[in-house]
């Protein structure tokens, strides 16, 4: 799903297109509202972050009373509720990445984009957040950049990695597990 | 290094496409489960001592025996691939490079119980593994080993893919069914809320681990003798302080030694201090029990309790980690993971969370030792569920084996092994 693509949504938020996606994992199940996680990342991914509207939109299509959508949506990491950057980077800081020295790579991150954790930079390339252990403690210390993982990072690295990022498109990653 | 099966095709980069998977013996196991009955297909496996990869190690054949028979009766398999137990990554490492080698072992263990619905709950964060799954599924169905009367045995099975959405504690059984649902993850109440009797929609349900489910396609390629003959494959994550961090393949029992020398030893030269053997929810132990056989019932009978294997992560810590700032680091994780259902695990941890906050700031009291000790306590036994119950076991390790660090930091409000260290 893609902001750009099709047509917007007018009243609920979502555009057509995304309703019909989310019509289409319900039927995935035999009861349609185990399709809520999916359909929420449809909404974020279609309007950049579960604004009010998003979540009424998912609630509507699948006749869930909002407040419940709100509730559960609320319990996981990874819906975002305000908007972010166009690259969301979490950082590993579980206990392999820290013995590997992720607080150093933080610090870097956060000098570097002038930011603090929780924070978008102010041209909204970048929203850097902290992660739990993203299973992939080979490459410690790690982080995503959107979907993809970098490994065994050291500062000269990120930088490396950042100005990738920076025009707005989205390299595949190098790094990949054993 | 002993030969690896599990991951023996793992980093060929063709091994996702079915027609190599076929040409290296993929769904032969499959062929012959189809061939015997659902019955025969768990005596083989109970024959086969598989025990769960997931943490809890419940033997895997006698968990599908709690599944109703009864065919007017709807039975889910529900595949747990939320993998977040803090350095385990082997499931992660097993869906991305060889993901038919699980959609095989799921179809074997679905017709095992009867089930003819399997939902695989996959970690958000795997995009890699996602997409080898889905192109998995796509590819199996139209080769006719997924949908409706597969390989012609009259046995139909659908294969549906959900994600997480970012919760650790999503990777417990029950709570992982209510997110499954649709709602937020928390755990339910064993009894009566058993998975194999009131699982998915209330409807019997045998939930196990990705490891667990390729183990069973192994089991079925070659037969349970052959298997047994391996020793019993294990995969363990090793991670931390190890020159060589990787998933490695080894019989169930090798040492914690062994396993460390197999990663290529303690980086740099340095002295190992501790290790986690099974996630951060198992003890912390110290050098004295690096002899200590990586298996499920070894491991608990050492003299430091909560050790386990657990999801055989084994993080290794040497000389340079300060234990203060470690467990003050895993405390803070189950802290923020905690789903606040119950009292002792969701105030526990915020109470434990401000001592390590202010003895590693230069303001613990002398009292702090006794302090956490006392909450530990109160936290043993009491929790809901076991994310709370893994909190104190590493705790209470650190505070007998590494006492001096902690009363270091509170008598000069300084960390003497970070001082000694720093680059
Ligand atoms: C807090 C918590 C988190 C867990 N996370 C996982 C996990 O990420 N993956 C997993 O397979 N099992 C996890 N488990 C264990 C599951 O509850 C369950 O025992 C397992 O999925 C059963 O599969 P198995 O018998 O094949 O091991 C977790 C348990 C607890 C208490
Ligand atoms: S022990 Fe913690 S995670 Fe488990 S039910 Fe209680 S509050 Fe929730
Ligand atoms: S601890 Fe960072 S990926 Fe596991």
């Amino acid at each position: 799903m893609n902001a750009g693509n099709g047509e917007r949504g007018t009243g609920n938020g979502l555009s057509s297109a995304a309703r019909a996606e989310i019509r289409r994992l319900m039927a995935q199940f035999p009861e349609p509202q185990s399709a809520l996680l999916d359909a929420l990342f449809v909404a974020q991914e279609e309007v950049g972050y579960l604004s009010p509207e998003a979540i009424r939109g998912v609630a509507e299509v699948m006749d869930l009373p909002e407040s419940e959508v709100t509730s559960v949506a609320s319990f996981y990491h990874l819906y975002h509720f305000k908007p972010v950057g166009a690259h969301v980077i979490q950082v590993c800081t579980n206990l392999s990445c820290a013995l590997n020295g992720c607080g150093r790579i933080l610090q870097h991150l956060k000098t570097r984009l002038k930011i603090d954790v929780g924070q978008t930079t102010p041209d909204r390339r970048f929203t850097l957040k902290t992660a739990e252990c993203l299973a992939a403690c080979e490459l410690a210390p790690m982080m995503l950049i959107g979907d993809d993982r970098h490994g065994q990072l050291t500062p000269e690295k990120v930088d490396a990695i950042l100005t990738r990022y920076a025009d707005g498109r989205s390299p595949k990653p190098e790094a990949r597990g054993p | 290094m002993p030969e690896s099966f599990l991951l023996k095709y793992i980093s060929e980069p063709d091994q996702a496409d079915l027609e190599t998977y076929l040409s290296r013996g993929g769904y032969a196991g499959l062929r012959r489960a189809l061939s015997i009955a659902p019955e025969a297909v768990i005596d083989e496996v109970d024959k086969s001592g598989l025990r769960g990869r997931g943490g809890a190690g419940f033997p895997t054949g006698r968990k599908w025996r709690f599944i109703p028979k009864d065919p007017a009766i709807t039975r889910y398999l529900v595949v747990n691939a939320d993998e977040g137990e803090p350095g385990t990554f082997k499931d992660r490492t097993l869906m991305e490079g060889d993901p038919h080698q699980l959609i095989e072992g799921i179809i074997i263990s679905s017709y095992a119980i009867g089930a003819r619905h399997a939902f695989i709950y996959l970690r958000r964060e795997f995009s890699t593994a996602r997409d080898a799954l889905t192109g998995a599924i796509a590819q199996a169905r139209s080769a006719g080993y997924l949908g409706r009367n597969i390989l012609r045995s009259g046995y139909d099975l659908e294969i549906v893919l959900a994600t997480g959405a970012g919760a650790y504690m999503a990777g417990e059984e029950t709570a992982l069914l209510e997110s499954l649902e649709g709602r937020r993850a928390m755990p339910r109440l064993k009894p009566p809320f058993y998975p194999a009797v009131k699982g998915l929609y209330m409807q019997p349900t045998a939930v196990n681990n990705v490891e667990t489910l390729c183990h069973v396609t192994w089991i079925f390629a070659k037969g349970y003798q052959w298997y047994k003959a391996q020793g019993t494959p294990i995969l363990i994550s090793v991670s931390g302080h190890v020159a060589r961090p990787g998933v490695y393949e080894v019989p169930l029992a090798t040492t914690i030694r062994k396993v460390i020398e197999l990663a290529g030893g303690v980086r740099g030269g340095r002295k190992f201090k501790a290790c986690f053997p099974g996630g951060s929810s198992s003890a912390i132990l110290p050098e004295a029990y690096l002899d200590t056989p990586m298996d499920y019932d070894a491991l608990p009978k050492v003299d430091v309790p909560g050790t386990m294997l657990g999801s055989a992560a084994l993080i290794v810590m040497d000389e340079t980690a300060c234990m203060v700032e470690i467990i003050g680091r895993t405390v803070e994780f189950y802290r923020d993971e905690s789903c606040g259902k119950c009292t002792p695990c969701r105030e526990g941890t915020v109470w434990l969370g401000q001592v390590f906050h202010r003895m590693l700031h230069g303001q613990g009291r002398t009292e702090d030792l006794d302090l956490l000790s006392g909450i530990a306590k109160g936290m043993t036994g009491t929790c809901f569920c076991p994310l709370g119950e893994s909190v104190p076991p590493s705790l209470n390790a650190s505070l007998r084996f590494f006492r001096h660090e902690y009363e270091h930091h509170i008598r000069t409000g300084r960390c003497d092994v970070r001082e000694k260290y720093a680059a």
